[in-house]
């Protein structure tokens, strides 16, 4: 479970593509961001995302979870995302 | 039935006339012939094909009324013209003073009043959205040199200085104020205005009201593209209520009759939406409103011609303009017939 919402006007495609209806602002997100927004909103905690993420890739925990949080405060300042 | 539109000067700087247009041959039960008004033979509108019927060079309101109103009843004389529907600023003043002998001659129009005019001007708009508790940036009127001098101390940078009728200037010193005061007196008059600059994105919607206070429809807007004219040259219609609820209440307000486009900016530092500009006439991205389930212009219409025109609630978000640059190809005995009779059929 996580405490993160996704606003109800941002459309996401299954190509990773974010329109944020409210502003017209657009978003193309890679593979890995298009994975985590997913996990967000199937509600997967933190940890299981930080778990999914080094499962996946070639990546350290230590890296994983300060990449994760930059990553996160990338899509709050940009209204992609906010705290529940 | 036959109406006449202008603006056709689908340029990089377009009239509204070419969108209008296509907006009323998108509705798919309109059956009117269109013919067009235009100030310049090279207007692109006259060559585009199945677009107008006829095109007829008409005199600018500038150069007095009396020539506008005797090339008008020329050309209703052949045509006979159910309704005009003016598209451009600077011609609107003309038509709204013709508008009663218009009338006489049996031709319909749907436009704002004066009042509605003029409560529009630049240098009204501020007192305007402050009796309804609309937010626009802080204005300070300017008449003279001499006035700028005395107010130099209430002006915080950095601000927009802009001209009565177009053209803004963003400054960041009293040099750089007195220089835009300069190019900006000269070119368009007094007063001068200058604005408090506000950081933030900017939103526009078209919008239609019937004369009441009711909003028949409103689309809102965000460019994508920006010319460096300030033409946006690509849009998408958003989702936002508060956006389309301040629009609506701007046209109850003012009882607006006609369309009109409305200028927001958002600001980063609030997120509240502050009203920079009504623009009296319907816009040239106005044919986005159709596209997303919203025929204003074709509204229009039918309310010029008394018919009863329900409100829209709704629109399609996510519905993109995108402007083109396209060459249209003509024969000199073409541009003839437009450039020295005054009058063509395409």
């Amino acid at each position: 479970m996580n405490n993160f919402v996704i606003p109800e006007n941002i459309a996401i495609s299954e190509s990773g593509f974010l329109f944020l209806a409210g502003t017209g602002e657009t978003f193309t997100l890679n593979q890995i961001g298009k994975e985590i927004l997913n996990l967000i909103r199937t509600k997967s905690s933190e940890e299981e995302i930080i778990n999914s993420i080094v499962d996946d890739y070639d990546i350290d925990r230590a890296t994983a979870h300060k990449d994760f949080a930059d990553f996160i405060a990338q899509l709050k300042q940009f209204s992609i995302l906010k705290a529940e | 039935m036959k109406i006449a539109v202008t603006g056709l000067n689908a340029t990089d700087n377009p009239g509204p006339g070419v969108p209008v247009i296509r907006s009323l041959k998108h509705a798919n039960e309109f059956q009117t012939r269109i013919i067009g008004l235009v100030y310049d033979s090279l207007d692109p509108g006259i060559y585009m094909e199945g677009l107008v019927e006829k095109s007829y060079m008409i005199p600018y309101p500038s150069g007095g009324l009396e020539p506008l109103l005797a090339r008008i009843e020329q050309i209703h004389k052949k045509e006979n013209l159910d309704l005009i529907i003016p598209t451009l600023d600077s011609e609107l003043y003309g038509f709204v003073k013709l508008q009663p002998k218009l009338n006489q001659m049996k031709i319909k129009l749907f436009l704002p009043t004066l009042e509605q005019l003029n409560i529009r001007a630049k240098d009204n708009l501020f007192k305007f959205c402050e009796r309804n508790e609309i937010k626009v940036p802080k204005n300070l009127l300017v008449g003279s040199l001499h006035d700028l001098y005395s107010q130099s101390s209430k002006i915080k940078y950095p601000a927009v200085v802009k001209g009565i009728f177009y053209d803004a200037y963003i400054v960041n010193n009293f040099d750089e104020t007195q220089h835009a005061f300069n190019k900006l007196s000269t070119k368009w008059g007094y007063p001068i205005i200058i604005q408090e600059y506000l950081k933030g994105d900017e939103f526009n919607v078209v919008g239609l009201g019937d004369g009441t206070g009711r909003t028949v429809g409103a689309v809102s807007m965000r460019k994508l593209y920006i010319t460096d004219k300030g033409k946006g040259w690509a849009g998408v219609t958003i989702d936002d209520k508060t956006l389309i609820d301040l629009s609506k209440k701007i046209i109850e307000k003012t009882k607006w009759k006609s369309g009109l486009e409305l200028e927001f900016i958002k600001s980063t530092e609030t997120g509240e939406y502050f009203l920079l500009e009504i623009n009296p006439r319907f816009p040239a991205w106005v044919y986005l409103a159709p596209s997303a389930g919203q025929n204003l212009p074709y509204a229009l219409v039918k309310l010029a011609f008394g018919e009863t025109v329900e409100t829209f609630s709704s629109f399609k978000v996510g519905t993109i303009f995108v402007r083109s640059s396209w060459d249209l190809i003509t024969d000199i005995k073409v541009f003839e017939q437009i450039a020295a009779l005054g009058e063509i059929s395409v």
